[in-house]
């Protein structure tokens, strides 16, 4: 079993959003007023029965919530344990990301602001943000990396369809980690009617927090629905692939606290975690400050950030949630990665065998099963994130290619 | 006392602090540029420790921050380029950067550093008052190096004055809530200038953020004790022949009577 204090609440991070040593707001004095009224209001808002109530009825009739926990036969006799799919896939809009931009808007609504920002790097939470704009008939400007609008043009289509203006991010090297840079740019500029929606668990405090707060449905509806099926809450574990980490903070948010549950996440490895060309922050990163909020990070021995690589544009990012950087640290989380190659190669497998085609993201989660070691007795859950629409450009080119 | 606290002794109007990115245009033009930047009228010298992902600066500046870092320079660099620094140099050197490359660094032995070359002062913009006040603070004050918090128009007036406090040399006035090299309405700028000039400051403050020119150097030295130009700066050393003359057109275009 792992290390862990049970006096430690990992839910909770301090009053000035730390996760152990991890998180913190490092923002210029110009989002100052923002962030802080953001972080004396979100909590409140959140906890607001009215808002509550708005956010469920959205998340069932828009969002088709709950979504399914399935029960995968042909998964489980080929692993040799029960698995379980949270169906996170069959979400509107095709993954988890709506469950936040739900409640951010509505929490946007609360504050006054006219106008939303987002950034987004496969291009998932832009779909995800342009959608409650246009439900809610608020402007929004997605920021996406130059290169990411390439490789990714369904969802810039969808963007543009939904009524958003998606700005490409020119900076630096151009991807997911520009784009976010270019939309906190944008936030300083216009910070008195603007909101902007973060679209994982990273950023300055309360982001990391509000953010595993929405998402945390997931892990809810998982407490319910197991017991439902197997007569009780706690799976043995419970897999989720991680970039930033929202989709793995919603899996884990209700088990953060139940020690028997193993916290499965998995990063991307790119052409293997020593190549060079690779996501895995933990095993490549060390202690540095991005996007806001201090975590680990991918950078030189001087500090600069470095561009990191993913066959996924989701998990294309060189940080980590501070959350995610205080499991890894704390060993409260245990942490895998697959290679492009592995998760590409599930991609295929999971559609044969259980029918159900996962977004690449998603299917880094399913490479590391055969890897756990699991017993016959264990139950796993792994969230299924995203479909696999977006991503058929690149099961088209493997198609080919085998 | 410091070389900051002895120049605002000095002068305090019209004192004008030129950015400039170490490393740009090229990587041991550092120098140069600080001594052009002496000899033709800057009072303070802020030198920007080029990072990668420059949260509070625009655009100008951060394509000058890329070059730098494709030029190879880093912290240890900088610090070698320095080394001589106050033979030649002789008003004060203010340090402009971002944590991270700080923290990778060494905090401690950067601020050691740093004072050991003759650097007067820090202004660190993604700084939280919070880890000032709880980490980093102590040590800065411990290696006798002012520290330069920013406002802007939305800092709420007991926040401003605890900036205020905790700052030394002088105090960063960011004209408006936006990032380095964005144009803004004049009129709003004014007004916000007045408020801080009738705060009666522990600091002289300096206006940052759009200043540009004579017209915008001037108009706010009505309020201020002077402004910070960078951008423009910037800009003009990425268009200009070679740094001395740029660097002596631009500055008698700003201070000329």
């Amino acid at each position: 079993m792992h290390l862990f204090n049970e006096l430690t609440n990992y839910q909770q991070p301090t009053e000035e959003g730390y996760y152990g040593q991890y998180g913190g707001a490092y923002i210029p004095e110009m989002l100052y007023s923002n962030v802080e009224t953001l972080k004396n209001q979100y909590l409140q808002i959140m906890d607001d029965p009215a808002f509550k109530a708005e956010v469920a009825a959205l998340l069932k009739d828009y969002v088709g919530r709950p979504t399914p926990l399935f029960y995968a036969e042909r998964l489980s006799a080929e692993i040799g344990a029960k698995i379980y799919l949270k169906r996170e896939d069959l979400c509107h809009t095709g993954a988890h990301k709506i469950n936040n931009t739900i409640g951010q808007i509505i929490l946007a609504q609360r504050l006054g602001k006219k106008k939303i920002i987002a950034e987004t790097g496969a291009g998932q939470h832009g779909v995800a943000t342009a959608t409650v704009c246009a439900l809610k008939g608020m402007e929004c400007v997605v920021y996406m990396g130059e290169k990411d609008i390439e490789r990714q043009a369904p969802n810039v289509a969808r963007m543009k369809m939904l009524g958003a203006t998606v700005v490409p991010a020119t900076s630096g090297s151009k991807t997911l980690k520009d784009a976010t840079n270019e939309a906190i740019r944008a936030w300083i500029n216009e910070p008195d009617t603007t909101h902007y929606i973060i679209g994982s668990v990273v950023g300055p405090h309360p982001y990391p927090d509000m953010v595993a707060r929405f998402q945390s449905v997931i892990s809810a509806e998982m407490r319910t629905q197991l017991e439902a099926v197997t007569g009780s809450q706690l799976p043995t574990h419970v897999v989720a692939c991680v970039g930033g980490g929202s989709n793995a903070a919603g899996a884990f948010y209700h088990y953060l606290n139940e020690p028997t549950v193993e916290l499965v996440a998995v990063e991307a490895a790119g052409h293997g975690v020593h190549s060079g060309m690779s996501a895995a922050t933990t095993q490549l990163g060390s202690t540095g400050i991005l996007h806001g909020s201090k975590s680990i990070v991918m950078q030189t021995k001087d500090g600069q950030v470095v561009e990191p690589h993913s066959i996924s544009a989701g998990l294309d990012y060189p940080g980590i949630g501070p959350l995610h950087a205080f499991l890894y640290a704390s060993k409260r989380g245990t942490f895998m990665s697959a290679t492009d190659e592995a998760a590409l190669k599930w991609a295929f497998h999971l559609s044969e065998i259980e029918g159900i085609i996962p977004a690449l993201e998603t299917a880094h989660a399913f490479a590391v099963l055969p890897e756990m070691n699991l017993k016959p007795t264990d139950v796993v859950i792994v969230c299924l994130s995203g479909r696999g629409d977006k991503d058929l450009a690149t099961y088209m080119q493997a198609m080919d290619l085998k | 006392m410091s070389r900051l606290t002895e120049l605002f002794e000095q002068k305090n109007k019209r004192v004008l602090n030129v950015y400039c990115t170490a490393g740009y245009p090229h990587l041991n033009s550092t120098l140069e540029v600080m001594e052009s930047l002496q000899k033709n009228g800057a009072d303070i010298i802020e030198l920007g420790m080029p990072y990668s992902d420059p949260l509070a600066d625009g655009e100008v500046i951060q394509s000058s921050s890329l070059v730098a870092l494709n030029n190879g320079m880093t912290i240890d660099t900088l610090f070698e380029q320095l080394a001589t620094m106050r033979t030649s140099i002789h008003i004060p050197v203010v340090l402009m950067g971002y944590m991270n490359p700080i923290l990778q660094y060494g905090f401690e032995l950067f601020c050691k550093k740093a004072k050991l070359l003759g650097v007067d002062g820090l202004i660190l913009p993604d700084m939280p008052l919070y880890e000032f006040e709880q980490v980093y603070g102590a040590t800065i004050k411990a290696n006798d190096l002012d520290f330069i918090f920013l406002v802007t128009p939305e800092t709420p007036e007991t926040r401003l004055r605890k900036l205020d406090n905790l700052s030394s040399g002088f105090l960063y006035a960011v004209s408006s809530s936006a990032t380095t090299g964005t144009d803004k309405d004049f009129s709003k700028v004014a007004v916000y200038l007045e408020r801080l000039k009738s705060m009666q400051l522990k600091n002289p403050f300096l206006v940052g953020f759009g200043i540009k020119d004579k017209a915008s150097f001037d108009a706010v030295n009505v309020f201020a004790n002077g402004a910070i130009i960078g951008s423009a700066y910037i800009q003009a050393l990425s268009k200009g022949k070679d740094v001395g003359t740029t660097t002596k057109t631009f500055l008698e275009g700003v201070l000329s009577n």
